[in-house]
């Protein structure tokens, strides 16, 4: 009898809990932020690897560009860049991970698209790399333009837009290739470089990053070619625009930061500075932060734990890192770059 | 109404309300989990097409007329990036998915076969080598026996400047394995209706030299005949032929490329690595089903037809594996359903089959997951039915018929 009705209780269990995923899942496009208090910590959708980007170390602890910016969204948050629990996620499944909500925010170096954002529901409400797609090759294939690569064998990650500008870029050069693609960047490369193909393609960013992996860094090369626009952006859900709003200004606050020149070290004393610009991002002036459902010292939050982008970049790609990626197009407005950030005000 | 009632009543004397009728309990039951279900399945539905609206999402199937976009490595019907769409790349997909299950099971059954039969030699080193091939191959986990064929074996291949020669036009390098590529002049068809005549001519005299045995006792060299008829008779269409001059097939040979050897047939490691491997795991399940299924049928069979002369091997042929089979059909089915379930797992070794192309690019490029996913369980789900179908149609013809 008593097991009997252990069984029952079990089943009603599954049968509500089946119901339960079914039916209850309309609440969720709303208030990622008041879900996000609740856990207690945010989730956060990263690469399953990229150096640079977003990797984990030995002992576990995830590091990176894409896996800052999370951090600084933490930090503006809970005042605690560690409150982030990191999901890795091949780049076929990541959309899927943030659609359902086993993300709340995708910071996996993800290409903003038209259709990704109406088709997929999605926004990519800022860009933190500006990139583009280039070719790495083996040195003694003797091959010194993508436009050389007629018949060459191409390992790509599939799901990418990688894999769709790789067919324009041979069909508009008419020029024939057999692509090879593969479920995760760990697969695509390892197969490059145990020589499946002659060719390896991918953000240009990335192939610096994958080359420090080859068993002979040195005897690649990056082709000249960008053959593409990959402005690689986080990616939230559509429709929770309070949320949307906090991703776009942790970025935007860490842009404004280094233009203004306020730095990880300087950020306490740069509390008492004059300057209004400077006033209203660290929330001595205006409730900027409580407009967004944060507290206003928001900023600070993000500088304090993370720093600026400037410092973000060269401590993760750029010259303080072994990927040494100059700034290029990611330099600020005001050095030539393409990062402007929107005024706070 | 109550003239039914009181002719019920009439019927049955033992007046008693129809809400105590077991029959009509039961149908009330029944009718209300029907209902229960479809209500269930229905809300699901409508919700799931409520939160993607919501969300912004696209859903339907018009996604499978949009342009593709990206290109497969192995195709078998014409496929291009501009010209070909959602639709057509999931039916390379497919085509992918059927062709290496197909001559999987076909291989596999021949190797299972061949294994089963080793296990019960009565060769000592026949028989251990067979377990030892069962235990290992069934033990280790299908993905790591695909990995170990693709990046230990077929990935250490020479790059195609230094491919090997092996003769005749073909060339194998770590892209795979080249060969000539045959082209079919007009006249081309006199030799498959030379194979089909072969074909059907054997069939006929095998059932005549049955007959003949089953009468008289005589044997007539059938495989001689069937070699002559299935090959020679193709072959001989073909010199004929040549000799009045035609060429009906002539070859284009792989030759060196800027990177990679050109024109010709390429069979991709990727599809080697998962045929070996499907084939090979699957085969030593057949083994066992193959050894359980000769060990149900008595030995007194077997002494039985040695005392009336048969050699071992025609008492394994005609005695042994005649019984055996109703034994072996019905778990071989499932080996078959496995072998082409598990082709699934080429994605992790880029094989482009349905899973991989649709299930990985197309749900990623269109992020139609509901729909992509749908369609993929749906043909999973055919073509085991199908299978299961077929195989339970040969199942009723090996099934022993009780007298």
């Amino acid at each position: 009898m008593g097991e009997y009705t252990d069984m029952k209780k079990a089943l009603v269990t599954i049968a509500f809990g089946l119901t339960a995923s079914l039916f209850a899942t309309a609440a969720s496009a709303q208030a990622t932020l008041n879900s996000v208090k609740q856990k207690g910590f945010l989730t956060c959708g990263s690469n399953t690897g990229l150096a640079g980007f977003g990797v984990p170390d030995a002992q576990g602890n995830w590091t990176g560009l894409d896996v800052e910016f999370c951090r600084a969204i933490a930090a503006a948050i809970f005042d605690d860049p560690t409150k982030v629990r990191f999901i890795p996620l091949a780049a076929k499944d990541r959309f899927t991970a943030l659609q359902s909500g086993e993300v709340d925010v995708l910071s996996r170096n993800s290409t903003a698209t038209m259709s990704r954002e109406t088709q997929l529901g999605l926004d990519f409400p800022a860009v933190n790399y500006f990139d583009g797609q280039g070719f790495m090759v083996r040195k003694k294939l003797g091959v010194s333009s993508a436009k050389e690569l007629n018949g060459a064998s191409i390992c790509t990650q599939q799901g990418t837009t990688t894999e769709l500008n790789l067919a324009d870029y041979f069909r508009a050069n008419n020029m024939k290739y057999e692509v090879v693609a593969f479920a995760t960047s760990d697969e695509t490369f390892k197969a490059y470089d145990s020589g499946r193909c002659d060719a390896f393609t991918t953000d240009a960013s990335g192939l610096y990053a994958e080359r420090l992996r080859a068993s002979a860094p040195d005897d690649h090369i990056v082709l000249p070619e960008i053959i593409s626009k990959e402005p690689l952006a986080p990616a939230v859900r559509h429709g929770d625009n309070q949320w949307g709003d906090i991703v776009k200004f942790t970025h935007m606050a860490m842009l404004n930061a280094e233009e203004l020149g306020v730095t990880k070290a300087n950020v306490e004393q740069m509390k008492t500075a004059d300057n209004p610009e400077i006033k209203r991002l660290l929330g001595t002036e205006g409730k900027f932060g409580e407009a967004v459902g944060l507290t206003n010292d928001w900023a600070v939050r993000i500088i304090k734990h993370v720093g600026n982008y400037g410092e973000s970049f060269e401590r993760n790609i750029g010259e303080g890192s072994r990927l040494k990626i100059k700034r290029g197009q990611n330099a600020l407005w005001t050095k030539g770059g393409l990062q402007y950030g929107i005024p706070v005000r | 109404m109550s003239a039914v009632q009181t002719t019920v009543s009439q019927a049955s004397p033992p007046k008693r309300s129809f809400l105590y009728d077991p029959n009509i309990r039961g149908y009330f039951y029944q009718g209300l989990l029907v209902f229960v279900v479809s209500y269930l399945f229905y809300m699901a539905a409508t919700n799931a097409v409520e939160n993607l609206q919501r969300a912004k999402i696209a859903s339907g199937f018009g996604f499978l007329e949009n342009t593709a976009g990206f290109d497969i490595s192995q195709t078998l019907i014409q496929f291009s990036a501009a010209g070909s769409n959602y639709g057509e790349a999931f039916v390379v997909g497919l085509l992918n998915t059927l062709v290496v299950s197909a001559i999987g099971i076909f291989f596999a059954t021949f190797l299972g076969f061949a294994i089963g039969i080793a296990r019960l030699s009565s060769n000592w080193m026949v028989r251990k080598v067979a377990m030892v091939y069962v235990e290992l191959l069934r033990n280790i986990p299908l993905l790591l026996q695909l990995l170990f064929w693709y990046i230990a074996v077929l990935g250490p291949l020479p790059q195609p400047r230094n491919s090997v020669e092996m003769g005749a036009g073909f060339f194998l390098n770590s892209r795979g394995l080249f060969m000539p590529r045959p082209l079919y002049a007009s006249d081309a068809w006199v030799i498959p209706t030379a194979l089909l005549i072969g074909i059907v001519g054997t069939i006929v005299f095998r059932r005549w030299a049955r007959a003949q045995q089953e009468s008289t006792g005589r044997q007539y060299p059938v495989g001689l005949v069937t070699l002559g008829l299935v090959v020679g008779l193709p072959v001989v269409a073909w010199l004929v032929l040549a000799l009045v001059g035609a060429n009906p097939v002539t070859f284009e040979m792989p030759e060196k490329g800027t990177f990679n050897l050109r024109g010709g047939m390429q069979i991709l490691p990727e599809f080697v690595a998962l045929l070996v491997g499907l084939t090979t795991y699957t085969a030593a399940f057949i083994a066992e089903v193959v050894r359980a299924g000769i060990l149900a049928v008595s030995k007194g069979q077997t002494e039985a037809s040695g005392s009336l002369g048969l050699k071992p091997g025609q008492t394994l042929r005609l005695v042994v594996i005649p019984q055996a089979m109703r034994v072996i059909v019905p778990p071989l089915t499932s080996q078959y359903l496995n072998l082409t379930k598990n082709s699934s797992l080429a994605v992790a070794i880029g094989y482009p089959d349905l899973v991989q192309v649709f299930m990985g690019t197309v749900l990623n490029q269109t992020g139609q997951a509901i729909e992509v996913v749908v369609i993929t369980m749906g043909v999973y789900l055919t073509i085991s039915l199908v299978t299961s179908f077929v195989m339970n149609v040969y199942n009723r013809r090996v099934a022993i018929v009780e007298r």
